[in-house]
Order: structure tokens, then C-alpha cells, then sequence
């Protein structure tokens, strides 16, 4: 599209490196930011996994992926930022956090730089409270694995312009993307089903019902749903899903959405999923998903 | 694996008539299936019940113990229960919901799995509780999106899309619902709240609604 040439992506974390790839395979010039050098490093050597992948699994040629790597860059500061027409924001769901970071993009990108959010539980008219620039914050909720996955749950804040809505859902197509537009709610539609729905398979896990294989084979098998919960859970890591459940409770008090004992306990105890090592199940690799 | 299989009242959610794992059962077995909506009303009527291997009794909603008796955390025997998942008047699905006790024989779990498995099933296995796994987990999820759909989140189409889009859910649940049955669900979902008291299990206002619809 003619308006936004270049993206950045702030937090380099298992999602802002899927929307970074997502975009410049999509063409854009594409900087994925994050504090820390070495998560940026590991970033980066994900993404080439992934890539090699794609080539062997003949997806992409060598040479498309040698173009998309050379619009890729990592980097730990933000002042690097400042050429972006649109940033999308992959940092913690922490309200304080995304307003640091916003704030500080706010002094360094030009004034028609579009801020979007990838939160999947807060609010965005309160993220955008805290932006500088309200009318021109939206949010854009990409699901995990971005570099796979189709949807994203676009959302206006209430003071967004119809014209900043209207650039990003654009950008979004040309990122090949399917755009849903959803209110600006807590979990906006995927986490308002999803953030109780796993904290009940949980709870049920905890009182014993059944173990984490033979409800990952009913709701496979029963259902035809294409990963279980708790593969899905570990995926997105535990802590993470604690994370969501304290955003999701604090705005909602929904009683299924508050975060059941034993995840608490499994994150004390750095059973955080994939990440890790171990969560509901082991594992031994650390890989990038897909390709 | 040699299986005899007891045909009740009504017929079986989980192997209807015609079914292939009726037509292989053997006359007699140390591993006895009884099926049909009455299936647990026949347990009392067999014979020899300690002398099996297994008895696997088909269940609906209700929870096994209505069939065995409960008695303060120690119960279990050769007495399991089953059922194939089923949405409404879908055909039964290739999972078996295999109900035990605290104190189940792991012989009869051991029996029951590999005569499932054998009939081209899959198995998981859960405790005595109603709606056991599946039921328990998708049914305030259905209640929860009627409701939405009611307060304007977004249109059918778009709930149902961006659950097959973001879960890669092979349905969304309105279309799943309005294809399987809102009555269906009602009654499913009445049995589940009428146990745990919670409101997500709370048949939803549409669902009331088609319910009363069949009643009229």
C-alpha cells in the first residue's frame, strides 16, 4: 500500500518475531525492536530456522527468503524506529509497559506513524490514553503462530479516526492477513472464549477428572479441534495464560477468567510450557513452529 | 477381543442400530457391553456380575454412581461407564468418554480400552463426573457465545469466523449449534447446571428458547 512502507515491531518475544515475519514477507521493511540484544539475537536465529524450513519444505526459494531476511532488521533501539509508518506493539500485557514503550515512540516517530497494539486483553482506549496520540492508536490482535496463523481481530479505541482505522485494516490485507473487527471489549471475541475456556480445562485437570492427554484426545477427537488445550496451553506458555487471566479478571470478575491454583503453581515451578522444557507435557527442542 | 453386548430399552447414542460393533459381539463374555437409553437400569438384572472382567455401561448425562451407588470415596469395580461423543443428531463420534471410579479395576479399564481401540475407537479416560470431559468444557463455551451474539459483540458469521480463523476450529459454535440442535443443547446443558449450580452452565436465552419452541 502507498502510505505505509515501513513497520516496526516492538517486543521480540514468540509473537512480535511471527508478526515481523508475517510483514516482511509481505514485503515490508521491517524492524523488530526489542530492549534486550540477546532477545533480538534469539529472534533472529528463530526466524532463519523458520525460513530454511520453508525453503525445504519448497514454500520459498532460497533467494525469496535471502530478500525477506534483508528487510529484517533487529535492533535494541528505539530511536531506530523513527523512519516506521506503523508500529505494532508485542510487549508484556501490562498497561504501564505499553504506555512506556508508546511514550517513548510517541517522542521519536513523526506524527503520521500509526501505533498498534497487539493486546489481546486490555482495552485499547486505555492503551491509547497513554499514547500521545489517541486518534491514531488501533488495535491489531494477531493469533499465535503469527507467521501461520490468518486472523486478526482489529479494534478501534474510542478516539480512533476512521481514517487510522481504515489505513491499518488496509495495511493488514496487504500483509495477506484476513482482518475481523470486533469491539473494543476485554479479549475482544478469540480471548473472551478462549482465557476461561483453558482455565476450566485446568481446573479440570486439577480435580481430577481426567489427565492432560485424554482431554487433549477427547476435544481432538470429539470435536476435531486441531491441537488440545493443553498442547495449545503450552504452546502459548503458562505464563503467559497467567498473565491473561490477571488482565482478563481485573476488567471482567468473571469467575471462570480467574487464574486457577494449579497454573500458579506450575509457573512457580517454571512449568511454563514449551519455553521451558515442560508444562503439561516434556519436550527437548527449541524450535520455531512451522515453516 | 471377544465382547458380549446386551441391547436395552431405546436406542444407543453410541453404537446405533446396524453398527458393526453390535454385529461382531460374541453370544457370551467374560467382558459384557450393555447399551440403549436404559442401559443402567439393566445392570441390576445381570447375573454373575463379579465373575466378568468388565461391564461397560452405556451412560447419557447421568453420572455412573446413579447406576453403581456411591459410597464415601471408595467405590469402584469391574463396573465402568461409557459413551461415544455425540453432538445432538450428529453420528456418534470416534471418541469414547470411559467413565471410572476411585477404585475401579484396572483390569476392566485395561479390557475396556483395548476393546475399544480394537473396534477403531479412541478412548480417554475421566472420573465419575457429569458431563465428563467434553460436555463439561464446551457447554458453557456454546452458552457463552449465544449470549454474546445477544449483546451485539459481533454478527454470527463473524463469531463463528474468527474461531475456525484463530482456533482453527473446524465450526464456529453458532453454526455448530444451529446444525446440531439448540434444544439438544439446552438439554445437555440443563442436566450440567442442575449438578454444579454455576451460571455458565446456564442453559442460554436462544437455547431456552428453541427449547420452548419444541414444546408448543
Amino acid at each position: 500500500m502507498d502510505d505505509i512502507k515501513t513497520v516496526a515491531v516492538a517486543g521480540a518475544g514468540t509473537m512480535g518475531s511471527g508478526i515481523a515475519i508475517v510483514a516482511a514477507r509481505a514485503g515490508f521493511e521491517t524492524y523488530l525492536f526489542d530492549t534486550s540484544e540477546d532477545t533480538v539475537a534469539r529472534a533472529r536465529k528463530q526466524t532463519e530456522g523458520f525460513f530454511a524450513k520453508s525453503v525445504a519444505k519448497g514454500k520459498l526459494t532460497e533467494e525469496q527468503v535471502s530478500e525477506i531476511l534483508g528487510r529484517m532488521h533487529g535492533t535494541s533501539k528505539v530511536e531506530d524506529l523513527a523512519t516506521c509508518d506503523l508500529v505494532i506493539e508485542a510487549v508484556f500485557e501490562d498497561l504501564k509497559v505499553k504506555h512506556d514503550l508508546f511514550g517513548r515512540l510517541n517522542d521519536v516517530c513523526p506524527e503520521h506513524t500509526i501505533f498498534a497494539s497487539n493486546t489481546s486483553t486490555l482495552s485499547i482506549s486505555e492503551i491509547a490514553g497513554g499514547s500521545g496520540r489517541s486518534d491514531r492508536v488501533v488495535g491489531m490482535h494477531f493469533c499465535l503462530p503469527a507467521q501461520l496463523m490468518k486472523l486478526v481481530e482489529m479494534s478501534p479505541g474510542l478516539n480512533t479516526s476512521e481514517e487510522t482505522f481504515n489505513k491499518a485494516w488496509v495495511f493488514c490485507e496487504s500483509l495477506k492477513q484476513k482482518p475481523v473487527r470486533t469491539q473494543d471489549t476485554p479479549g475482544f471475541i478469540l480471548n473472551y472464549f478462549l482465557v476461561p475456556f483453558n482455565n476450566d480445562v485446568i481446573r479440570l485437570i486439577e480435580s481430577g477428572v481426567a489427565e492432560p492427554a485424554d482431554v487433549d484426545r477427547a476435544i481432538k477427537k470429539g470435536l476435531g479441534y486441531p491441537m488440545g488445550p493443553c498442547e495449545l496451553l503450552d504452546l502459548i506458555g503458562l505464563d503467559t495464560q497467567v498473565r491473561l487471566c490477571e488482565a482478563f479478571y481485573e476488567v471482567t470478575k468473571d469467575p471462570r477468567a480467574a487464574c486457577p491454583p494449579l497454573l500458579k503453581r506450575m509457573v512457580a515451578a517454571n512449568r511454563l510450557g514449551r519455553k521451558t522444557g515442560q508444562g503439561f507435557y516434556n519436550y527437548e527442542q527449541d524450535a520455531m513452529f512451522g515453516g | 477381543m471377544e465382547y458380549q453386548v446386551i441391547k436395552t430399552e431405546g436406542e444407543s447414542r453410541s453404537f446405533p442400530n446396524g453398527s458393526e460393533f453390535m454385529s461382531n459381539a460374541s453370544e457370551s463374555s467374560e467382558i459384557v457391553v450393555l447399551i440403549g437409553s436404559k442401559a443402567g437400569d439393566a445392570l441390576g438384572a445381570l447375573s454373575d456380575q463379579e465373575s466378568k472382567r468388565a461391564i461397560l455401561v452405556e451412560l447419557g448425562t447421568e453420572c455412573l454412581a446413579l447406576h453403581t451407588g456411591e459410597s464415601r470415596g471408595r467405590e469402584g469395580s469391574n463396573i465402568l461407564g461409557f459413551a461415544r461423543f455425540r453432538l445432538g443428531n450428529d453420528a456418534p463420534s470416534d471418541l469414547v468418554e470411559l467413565v471410572c471410579q476411585p477404585n475401579s479395576s484396572d483390569e476392566a479399564i485395561d479390557s475396556a480400552v483395548q476393546l475399544f481401540k480394537e473396534a477403531g475407537l479412541e478412548v480417554s479416560v475421566c472420573r465419575d463426573f457429569a458431563g465428563r470431559i467434553i460436555d463439561r468444557l464446551v457447554r458453557p463455551y456454546y452458552n457463552e457465545a449465544l449470549r454474546r451474539l445477544d449483546e451485539g459483540l459481533a454478527t454470527a458469521d463473524d463469531l463463528d469466523l474468527t474461531l475456525k480463523l484463530g482456533l482453527g476450529y473446524p465450526e464456529g459454535p453458532i453454526e455448530l449449534l444451529e446444525r446440531a440442535g439448540l434444544a439438544d443443547h439446552h438439554d445437555v446443558t440443563k442436566t450440567l447446571f442442575e449438578v454444579y449450580g454455576e451460571r455458565a452452565y446456564a442453559p442460554a436465552r436462544r437455547a431456552v428458547v428453541a427449547k420452548q419452541r419444541t414444546q408448543r
